[in-house]
């Protein structure tokens, strides 16, 4: 891993940069919308990835409540926090495009849009509670959390397929045809992004193994600390048992 | 041209949301770093 790793943001950087090529020059404009279109190939690949995401952070959840496993409480937090990440973006690009095409930035009441926000607050209360609980079982209740915020991410999903909405329907699979050069630069974004946010999770995973290698020399600082305190407060003669 | 004002927005916002919280992972990555130096000091 450590191998590759040098030429990953070497490789994320290309793609990204060919993303937004494809993006803004070679994808057609749209017929009705013009130019102003050409945010679903941030704001849709954004929202894949937050899915993603947090699916993996689902998994990652549910492997920690089985096995207890420390690296997959730490992959359940970093999913968590880059697919919030993602999931913000998908929030703050909704609107900027909605407000040209429909005249509006938020559709109220709207399942799709609502949705969306929702899972932004349960993963966003996830994160606040992982960084400010001071219980000994808030990995447990973390996971437990993550396992029933992950119910709204198919919801989520196929709010445009079983409801009436005013966002539009799914680019694929949904019944209705893109030109096959808008598939391809979608497609082509949604791989950038895939590649972008593996970096992003690696290195917040490195950060987080590090973060706890941390706190348990500190730990292990103040129990030597303690032991010498100790030490030094018996009667001459007597060593500690 | 309106529209495409808001097309730039979307992008700039995307990247600016990304660069903040790689700033945030930096800044992390530097006190973590600084810290453990210092208890690797102290030992």
């Amino acid at each position: 891993m450590k191998k590759i790793f040098p030429i990953l943001p070497a490789l994320s950087a290309i793609l990204l940069i060919y993303a937004s090529y494809q993006a803004l020059k070679v994808a057609p404009t749209d017929a009705l919308q013009g130019d102003v279109y050409r945010i679903i190939y941030y704001h849709v690949p954004s929202a894949w990835t937050a899915f993603l995401l947090f699916l993996i952070n689902f998994v990652a959840s549910i492997t920690y409540l089985v096995w207890r496993n420390d690296k997959s409480d730490v992959l359940a937090l970093v999913s968590a926090e880059v697919g919030v990440v993602f999931c913000t973006i998908v929030l703050v690009t909704g609107p900027i495009w909605a407000r040209p095409v429909w005249g509006i930035w938020w559709a109220p009441g709207d399942i799709r849009l609502t949705s969306t926000l929702v899972l932004w607050l349960i993963y966003v209360s996830y994160l606040v509670l992982r960084k400010f609980s001071t219980s000994a079982q808030t990995q447990v209740m973390a996971a437990a959390l993550a396992v029933f915020g992950a119910l709204d991410v198919p919801l989520v999903y196929f709010s445009i397929w079983f409801f009436r909405t005013q966002h539009p329907q799914p680019v694929i699979g949904g019944g209705g045809s893109m030109d096959p050069r808008m598939l391809h630069t979608l497609l082509v974004s949604w791989l950038a992004f895939l590649f972008f946010a593996f970096l992003v999770c690696w290195s917040r995973y490195r950060l987080e193994l590090l973060k706890r290698g941390v706190e348990r020399a500190e730990a292990m600082e103040s129990l030597v600390g303690a032991g010498a305190a100790a030490t030094t407060s018996l009667p001459l003669g007597r060593s500690p048992r | 041209m309106n529209a495409f004002k808001f097309l730039v927005a979307a992008y700039v916002a995307t990247w600016l949301i990304h660069g903040v919280y790689i700033g945030t992972l930096v800044a992390r990555f530097r006190r973590l770093r600084a810290r453990m130096r210092e208890l690797g000091k102290g030992q």
